[in-house]
C-alpha cells in the first residue's frame, strides 16, 4: 500500500510561506538561545565556544535577533487575526486539565490554534519586541550618554526577563510539537495533516475549512 | 593586560574559583584634589607609559582635555567650575578607574576572565578575553570603561599593573609635581589622607573628607575632597553602588531563571513518562495516514 494519503484524507494546515517563516524563526531563535545562554551563565559558556567563540557570538547575536523579531512580526501579519483569545478559548481553557492528561475526548473544541498556541504566539511577539527594544540599547550601549544611563538599567533586566518568558514558551512548544502532538512536527514541515488529526486537535478549524 | 595568575583573586564569569593564592596589602592611589593644580602631567604620563596615541582634544569651553574618558585616554583631569557658599570654586579631580573592592564591571561581565581583580586590589581588563558586549559599562557606577569601536573591546586604567608588579609606582604618580598623587598601601594612604583632612578642616573647610564609598566596598583610589559632603560637585556619585539592574540580573533573576529552565525540561520529561503522546483514533481513517503524519 502506498504511504501517500489521498488528498481527500488530508488537509493543508500550513502554507509554504508559513512553514518557511516558522523555520526561519525557529532556527534564528535557537541560535539566539544558544548564544544567549552562553552569556547568561558561565556554565554554558561552551555554547559560545562551539559557535565560534565569545566575540563571534557577541557579534552575530544582535543581527540574528533582528531576523528573529522580523520573522515574528511577519507571523503577526499572517496569523494575528487567528490568535485573539475568544470565547472558544475560554471554553477550551476550562478543560485544559483534560488536555494536559491527554483526555482529548473530554476537551472543549479548539479552532485553528488552541489557547496554548495562542498564548505562546503572544509571548513570542511581545517577548520578541521587548528583547528587540532592550537589545538595541545593549547593542549600542556605549553610544548612550551617561545622563541616560537609567535606560541601560531598564534594558538589562528587561532583556533577561523577556528571554526567560520566551524560553518558558519555547520549552512547552517544542515538547508539545514533537513529543506529545504526533503529527504536529510533520505538519509544519510538509504542511498537511490528516482529517482525523484535525478532528481531534482542531475540530472547529476542520469544520470551518470543510464548509468551503 | 598582565598575566599574574597566582594573584588573581576574582575573575569574571568563572565557574571555578579564581587561582590566586598570594596575599598582598591593598594598594591605592591618593588623589588630593586640594593640591591638584590641573597641570595634566598625569594625563601625559599615562598616555606615554601605556603607549596610547594622543587623542584629538575637544574645545568645549573648559580647560578639560576631553568631555569624557576614551578607550585610549584613561586618565582625565575634570575641571569643575562651580559655586560653593556663594563664591567660585574651581575644583579639579583626576578621573580614572576607581578599582572598587566590589567591582560592578566584574560582576556584570559575562566573558570568563575578561575582568580580574588581583590580590593587591587592582581591577584589570583582559582584552583578549573581552567580547565587547558593554555590560561592564552598565555595571560601572563611575562611567569608566570605554568601548573601542575598532577592536570591539573595552579599555580603562590598569593602575599601571605592569609597573606595580615590578615594584614601580604608576606613571601618573611619578609625574605629579605637587605631590597631590601618592601611591602605597591603602591603609597608609587613608592615614595620610586623614591628616590632610584634619588640616583642611582647621583651615576653613569644615566639610573636608575622604571619598571612599562603602557601596562598592571602598575604592582603590582614596580621594581627598574639600567638600566631601557634596561629591557631585566633583562629578562623583554621592553614594555609588553596583547598579540594582546588574545585581538583580546576576543574583535572583539569574538563579530563578536557571532553576525555572531546568524545571521546565524536567517537568516536560515527567509529563511524557506519565502521559505520553496524544492518540488520534484511526477508526475512520486508513492506518497509513497516521504513519505519514508522524513522519
Amino acid at each position: 500500500m502506498s504511504n501517500i494519503p489521498n488528498s481527500e484524507d488530508t488537509v493543508l494546515r500550513y502554507t509554504l510561506p508559513e512553514r518557511i517563516v516558522h523555520w526561519v524563526s525557529a532556527l534564528f531563535y535557537m541560535y539566539l538561545l544558544a548564544t544567549g545562554l552562553a552569556f547568561y551563565t558561565p556554565n554554558l559558556w561552551w555554547l559560545a565556544v562551539v559557535l565560534g567563540g565569545g566575540s563571534t557570538s557577541r557579534f552575530w547575536h544582535p543581527f540574528a535577533g533582528l531576523v528573529f523579531v522580523s520573522s515574528v512580526i511577519y507571523m503577526w501579519t499572517r496569523w494575528g487575526k487567528d490568535m485573539h483569545i475568544t470565547d472558544v478559548d475560554r471554553r477550551w481553557n476550562k478543560t485544559v486539565m483534560n488536555y494536559i492528561r491527554n483526555e482529548d475526548d473530554r476537551l472543549n473544541p479548539a479552532g485553528r490554534f488552541n489557547t496554548g498556541q495562542k498564548q505562546y504566539f503572544w509571548a513570542m511577539l511581545y517577548g520578541g519586541l521587548a528583547l528587540l527594544a532592550s537589545g538595541l540599547v545593549l547593542w549600542f550601549t556605549d553610544s548612550l550618554p551617561w545622563s541616560l544611563r537609567w535606560v541601560r538599567y531598564i534594558a538589562v533586566p528587561v532583556h533577561v526577563i523577556a528571554f526567560l518568558v520566551t524560553v518558558a514558551g519555547f520549552i512547552v512548544h517544542v515538547y508539545m510539537g514533537t513529543a506529545v502532538v504526533r503529527g504536529g512536527f510533520a505538519s509544519v514541515i510538509r504542511g498537511e495533516v490528516t482529517r482525523s488529526w484535525a478532528r481531534i486537535h482542531h475540530p472547529l478549524w476542520l469544520e470551518e475549512i470543510s464548509k468551503k | 593586560m598582565a598575566e599574574k595568575t597566582l594573584e588573581i583573586m576574582r575573575a569574571s564569569a568563572s565557574t571555578a574559583s579564581a587561582p590566586g593564592i598570594r596575599q598582598e596589602a591593598t594598594l591605592s592611589k591618593l588623589i588630593d584634589t586640594t593640591t591638584c593644580i590641573g597641570c595634566k602631567a598625569c594625563e601625559v604620563a599615562c598616555q606615554q607609559w601605556n603607549d596610547l596615541e594622543p587623542e584629538l582634544t575637544v574645545q568645549f569651553g573648559s580647560y578639560q582635555t576631553l568631555p569624557e574618558l576614551q578607550p585610549r585616554f584613561w586618565n582625565l583631569i575634570r575641571f569643575n567650575e562651580t559655586e560653593v557658599n556663594g563664591s567660585l570654586a574651581w575644583l579639579m579631580r583626576k578621573d580614572q578607574c576607581m578599582h572598587c573592592a566590589d567591582p560592578g564591571c566584574l560582576v556584570a561581565c559575562p566573558a570568563p576572565n575578561a575582568v580580574v581583580q588581583y590580590a593587591n586590589g587592582i581591577v584589570d581588563f583582559n582584552q583578549d578575553a573581552c567580547i565587547g558586549c558593554g555590560y561592564c559599562i552598565a555595571g560601572c557606577p563611575f562611567n569608566i570603561p570605554k568601548l573601542n569601536q575598532k577592536t570591539s573591546r573595552v579599555y580603562k586604567c590598569t593602575l599601571c599593573v605592569d609597573r606595580v608588579s615590578v615594584g614601580l609606582e604608576p606613571a601618573c604618580i611619578k609625574a605629579c609635581p605637587t605631590g597631590c598623587l601618592q601611591f602605597g598601601s591603602k591603609a597608609a594612604l587613608l592615614e595620610i589622607g586623614g591628616r590632610r583632612v584634619a588640616q583642611l578642616k582647621a583651615n576653613g573647610f569644615p566639610n573636608a573628607g575622604i571619598y571612599n564609598p562603602p557601596g562598592v566596598g571602598g575604592t582603590g583610589v582614596v580621594t581627598v575632597l574639600a567638600h566631601a559632603d557634596r561629591p557631585e560637585l566633583y562629578r562623583l556619585p554621592k553614594d555609588p553602588s553596583v547598579p540594582a539592574a546588574v545585581t538583580l540580573w546576576k543574583l535572583p533573576i539569574h538563579w530563578l531563571g536557571g532553576i525555572g529552565m531546568v524545571a521546565g525540561v524536567v517537568i516536560a520529561t515527567l509529563h511524557y513518562l506519565r502521559y505520553g503522546p496524544k492518540h488520534v483514533p484511526e477508526d475512520d481513517e486508513p492506518r497509513n495516514d497516521q504513519k505519514v503524519a508522524t513522519g
